[in-house]
């Protein structure tokens, strides 16, 4: 790359905190987002970078209380080799492997998905269907942030410029269902046209339903009238009829470079439908 | 993959197939990073060049503002004015400037309005950002039917299409298709190397297609005689047509910064200017109605072909040739009208990509004749049976077809090898048992298609290209040519047919490097020519030098060539093109013998359609090509596996949105291209019908995969589904739009106005 900011690279979390504390600097994980802006070409380069790579603490997949812990440098390919993952978030395993192909995978983390807050980010939709929790740190001390409130507005997070994405925290429940579908041009290194992700339980009525959308947004969305469309209904032909009415009703895509508003929209819904009456 | 000879003919005598055969002589240094592109080049003190382009479709240049804050004693800046030839890019029409001069008109997004050299990359990246451009807008064009100013036009008539058309028993059937555009995707970007030398001249490396064409330019545009322009082929990757004529811009950007600063200067284009700003295949817009008998004859082609040319002329009115004449595909019908014509839109200038026109033209055609199949219920196979060329069959221009008109070899050899009548009959199976909420449709398709090897026309006879061999003073053999490899083997296949001829090894062949100072103008590397027009002088020339040799020692060539050269010292026949005998075309009535000769190509597809999103994935092709003669079966194959995946691509999902005439899709992470897995299983079988007149039989390949891949696979795709998808990319968007009965996507290739 052309534009060589100057790099600091902390061996602790709290050496990190300090350097973000003394002057704005932008974090970098696996790189496979930030390099490619690096160059300039597509917006200002950061001044600043402040390389997480050797913060060990980031790492790692582990239960605990109750939830799946993902540390936000762990990598996609540990993702997809993950037994807990496998157990807990299938569906965190499906999203993983359909971000680009193997070296981005082996060097992309979840963190950076996160952070990189692009409304096709492949996790995103998943995080906000499994309930997941974000947890932050800084100067300031630790905090959690639902996913649900994570992605204000179009490629904006949360956290303040001084914080840093810890860990990925996603609640083990049991008896509860989930499903991932992806839509790209191809069948590799394509990014997102719709990306769906969904969880629920069933009693054999419809509970805790959660329909979450990638790229058909500014951010990653909850299809909320879609879930309370469903929420305690029956599983019949009917309310799956009521669910995909109720989303077409609310989604709202664009056209753009990579697809069409007509086709997202039509396909969230056929692609919904195929997901409920396959858990019917 | 399997050669065969056409049914009742004889296997062609292949003396090339040597066992094992040769690998490809550039491959070792390629495969072990040892090959030097034009970027791995080194020249000490070399500056690196920039482009500023225009941001508009269409205006008037009022100005070029240079931020005075800046210390522009750092960079070379050239203008318009500092040119010191004609502000030409020397091509078939002079209308495109290498930079627009204030005052003048931009014509398109991506227009080169200024260059900027320094010695580092850093200065230069400053420097562009403080160059702008005070332009006055004009209105822009970008619907080609709109369009009034007409590059080139045709009109092919043959019998009465009208009375045809209104007989009794006859069904018309009526269709328009569009394609957009498709990038080249060569491995390589575009880079040119300018070395200004003591002697006033100029010496350019660079990936290109074309040597002599980069030299004629530079001629032009500097002001140069032949002696002081030289042009060298760096190694390349790749072309496919996108390296015939722009790196001719290049070189000339490159040269007169190299002028300016008197030093070398590298103009590297990076990926995302090279889709930004080079040639792209032209859209096209073709409205077809056919008369057809319920007995299946095609009695009438009405066809109306506009293809958008971009902002200017280019190579565009040959690539409408090659459409024109293509257009009914390869079939024998009575009553024929072909009116074309090329437009000029406000976008980039749409150039050469293999297939030339006839992919466009080609797709319409095939889909037409899979209408019409289905208009009377008969089976594509059977249709295309019944109306197929046969040898003494008459093209539309009038020429007469020879015993090499393979097109009924290759359709039932594609037909055999994928089971095409079972497999259709079971899709059909399925598509009548199909429940409404099947997951996915599995569907098969058949094209077949034609494609002129060489130039059209009278271009061969006006070229008048010569190859040479050298038998050099200390003994070694050299062949002398400007056909450039790109990856496709011409290094490879050239040493091969000159040893058969002599009885030589062919490592004991070399290949003088593609430097205008030392090899003759064999034309340029385009138009499937090199083998077969190229590739054939280089036999004359070796039977020539072999008689020769012989005929001084008495002992035959390859026990006695050393002696000779010790001897008599070196000797060098230099073979010029002369017309092949009996074919002849005439320019000003637009007939006769368009093409020395036809390749055939059918292509079976199977396709399953998940019905969900519409997504295709492309299972098999079968693609059967008639080469006339496989000179190198492995690299052969090689061409039709390529050609075929970039026609998957060109059918599925490659396209360029506009927005304003400028293309959306303007980096690889938007362009895409089918990956390996998105690869089909390509089963290759290479059929021999030889052109006569060609010393080795040889017709050519580059492009003849090209033409039938993609409407095989869209024919799949209505087989499939039901859908009729009569724009390419057949799109999953486009798609869901048939099957949902909802507004498809806007015309492909073609650019929408901003909001303002
Ligand atoms: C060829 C290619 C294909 C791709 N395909 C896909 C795809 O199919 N699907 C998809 O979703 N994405 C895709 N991506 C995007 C990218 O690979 C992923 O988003 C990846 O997860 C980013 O992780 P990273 O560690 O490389 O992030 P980086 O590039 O290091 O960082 C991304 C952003 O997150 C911030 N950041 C990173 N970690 C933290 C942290 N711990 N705390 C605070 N901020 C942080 C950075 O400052 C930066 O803004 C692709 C990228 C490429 C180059």
């Amino acid at each position: 790359m052309h534009v060589e900011p100057p790099v600091g690279s902390p061996r602790s979390l709290e050496e990190a905190y300090g350097l973000l504390a003394s002057a704005p600097h932008r974090p970098l994980a696996g790189g496979t987002d930030m390099l490619v802006q690096l160059t300039g070409e597509l917006g200002p380069a950061p001044e600043r970078v402040l390389d997480l790579w050797r913060l060990d603490e980031l790492r790692g997949i582990r239960v605990e209380g109750g939830a799946l812990e993902v540390g936000a440098l762990t990598t996609h390919a540990q993702i997809r080799r993950s037994e807990a993952c496998a157990a807990h978030a299938p569906t965190l395993v499906a999203a993983v492997a359909t971000i680009g192909a193997a070296q981005i995978q082996n060097r992309g983390t979840i963190g950076g998905n996160v952070m990189n807050a692009s409304p096709a980010g492949d996790t995103l939709p998943v995080l906000l269907a499994l309930d997941a929790v974000l947890v932050a740190g800084g100067p300031r001390g630790e905090r959690s942030i639902p996913a649900v409130g994570f992605w204000p507005a179009y490629r904006s997070t949360a956290l303040a410029p001084d914080e840093l994405l810890l860990r990925v925290r996603i609640p083990i429940v049991d008896g509860r269902r989930q499903a991932f579908r992806k839509v790209g041009t191809r069948r590799a290194q394509a990014i997102s046209k719709v990306v769906l992700a969904a969880a629920w339980r069933r009693d054999p009525a419809w509970r805790d339903v959660r329909i979450a959308f990638g790229s058909v947004a500014a951010t990653p969305i909850r299809a909320t009238a879609a879930e309370a469309a469903l929420e305690g209904a029956p599983p019949t032909a009917a309310s799956i009829d009521r669910a995909v009415a109720a989303l077409l009703a609310e989604l709202r895509p664009i056209d753009d470079v990579r697809s069409t508003a007509a086709y997202r929209l039509e396909v969230s819904g056929r692609i919904l439908r195929r997901l409920l009456e396959d858990a019917s | 993959m399997t050669i065969q000879a056409p049914a009742g003919r004889p296997a062609a005598p292949t003396p090339g197939h040597a066992t094992p055969l040769p690998l490809r002589r550039e491959g070792p240094a390629k495969l072990t990073g040892q090959a030097l592109y034009t970027d791995d080049l080194v020249f000490p003190g070399a500056w690196y060049g920039a482009t500023i382009r225009s941001t508009v479709p269409h205006a008037r240049l009022l100005a070029i503002e240079l931020d005075p804050a800046f210390d522009w004693g750092r960079v070379a800046v050239v203008t318009a004015d500092d040119i010191a030839g004609r502000n030409v890019v020397a091509s078939i029409a002079e209308d495109q400037p290498i930079l627009v001069p204030v005052g003048g008109e931009i014509r398109h997004q991506a227009e080169p309005v200024v260059l900027l050299a320094a010695a580092d990359r850093d200065t230069l990246r400053e420097a562009r950002r403080l160059v702008s451009l005070r332009t006055e807008p004009l209105p822009p064009v970008f619907d080609p039917l709109a369009s009034t100013v007409v590059f080139a036009h045709h009109a092919l008539v043959k019998g009465d299409v009208e009375a045809a058309l209104a007989a009794d028993g006859v069904v018309v059937v009526e269709a328009t298709y569009r394609v957009g555009h498709q990038e080249q995707l060569y491995i390589e970007n575009n880079a040119m190397i300018a070395i200004p030398r003591g002697d006033g001249g100029m010496t350019v490396h660079g990936s290109l297609q074309c040597p002599f064409y980069v030299h004629r330019a530079l001629r032009t545009g500097l002001g140069l005689d032949d002696a002081h322009a030289q042009v060298v082929q760096a190694e390349t990757g790749g072309g496919f047509g996108g390296k015939e004529e722009y790196p001719s811009m290049i070189a000339l950007h490159a040269a007169l910064l190299a002028r300016r600063t008197g030093r070398p200067v590298r103009m590297i284009y990076d990926r995302h200017e090279d889709l930004a700003a080079t040639t792209k295949r032209h859209p096209a817009v073709i409205r077809h109605r056919t008369g057809v008998r319920r007995d299946g004859t095609i009695v009438a082609q009405d066809i109306e072909l506009v293809l958008d040319g971009g902002a200017y002329t280019t190579l565009t009115p040959v690539v409408l040739s090659r459409a024109t004449i293509h257009a009914g595909g390869p079939y024998d019908v009575p009553n024929v009208r072909i009116r074309s014509r090329a437009v000029a839109t406000n976008t980039p200038p749409n150039g050469a990509f293999r297939g030339f026109g006839a992919p466009q033209a080609e797709f319409a055609a095939e889909m037409q004749v899979g209408r019409c199949a289905e208009a009377i219920g008969m089976s594509p196979l059977e249709i295309r049976r019944r109306n197929a060329y046969r040898a003494a069959g008459v093209t539309p221009t009038g020429q007469v077809l020879h015993d090499d008109a393979a097109a009924l070899e290759v359709l039932e050899r594609a037909a055999e090898a994928s089971e095409f009548d079972w497999v259709r009959a079971r899709t059909a199976a399925e598509r009548a048992g199909r429940g409404p909420r099947a997951r996915t449709a599995r569907g098969i398709g058949l094209a077949l298609g034609w494609h002129g090897a060489g130039f059209t026309g009278s271009g061969e006879a006006k070229m008048g290209s010569v190859a040479s061999i050298e038998l050099t003073g200390d003994g070694r053999i050299r062949i002398l040519t400007a056909s450039t490899e790109m990856g496709q083997g011409t290094k490879t296949i050239f040493p091969q047919l000159v040893a058969a001829e002599l009885g030589v090894d062919p490592d004991d062949v070399e290949m003088a490097p593609q430097d205008t100072s030392l090899v003759p103008d064999s034309g340029p590397t385009v138009a499937s020519r090199t083998a077969m027009v190229v590739g054939g002088l280089l036999v004359h020339a070796a039977r020539r030098l072999k008689a020769d040799v012989e005929g001084r020692t008495g002992r035959p060539f390859e026990l006695s060539w050393r002696d000779d050269a010790r001897d008599h010292g070196p000797t060098r026949i230099d073979e010029r093109f002369s017309p092949y005998p009996g074919r002849s075309f005439d320019d000003a009535t637009y007939s006769g013998d368009a093409y020395p000769a036809f390749g055939w190509a059918a292509a079976v597809a199977e396709v399953e359609v998940d019905l969900d999103t519409a997504e295709v994935t492309v299972l098999s092709v079968v693609a059967v090509d008639d080469v006339g003669r496989a000179i190198h079966p492995v690299l052969c194959e090689g061409q039709v596996e390529g050609g075929t995946l970039q026609a998957v691509g060109y059918a599925t999902i490659e396209e360029i949105k506009l927005v304003d005439g400028r293309y959306l899709n303007d980096r690889l992470q938007t362009y895409l291209i089918p990956t390996s897995l998105d690869a089909p299983r390509i089963e290759t079988i290479l059929v021999e019908a030889p052109f006569e007149d060609a010393p080795h039989g040889a017709k050519g390949v580059g492009e003849l995969p090209m033409d039938v891949g993609a409407p095989a696979v869209v024919a799949a795709i209505h087989d499939a589904t039901g859908a009729w998808i009569d724009d390419l990319p057949a799109s999953p968007e486009r798609i869901i739009a048939a099957l949902a009965g909802i507004a498809p996507p806007g015309p492909p290739g073609m650019s929408t106005v901003s909001a303002p």
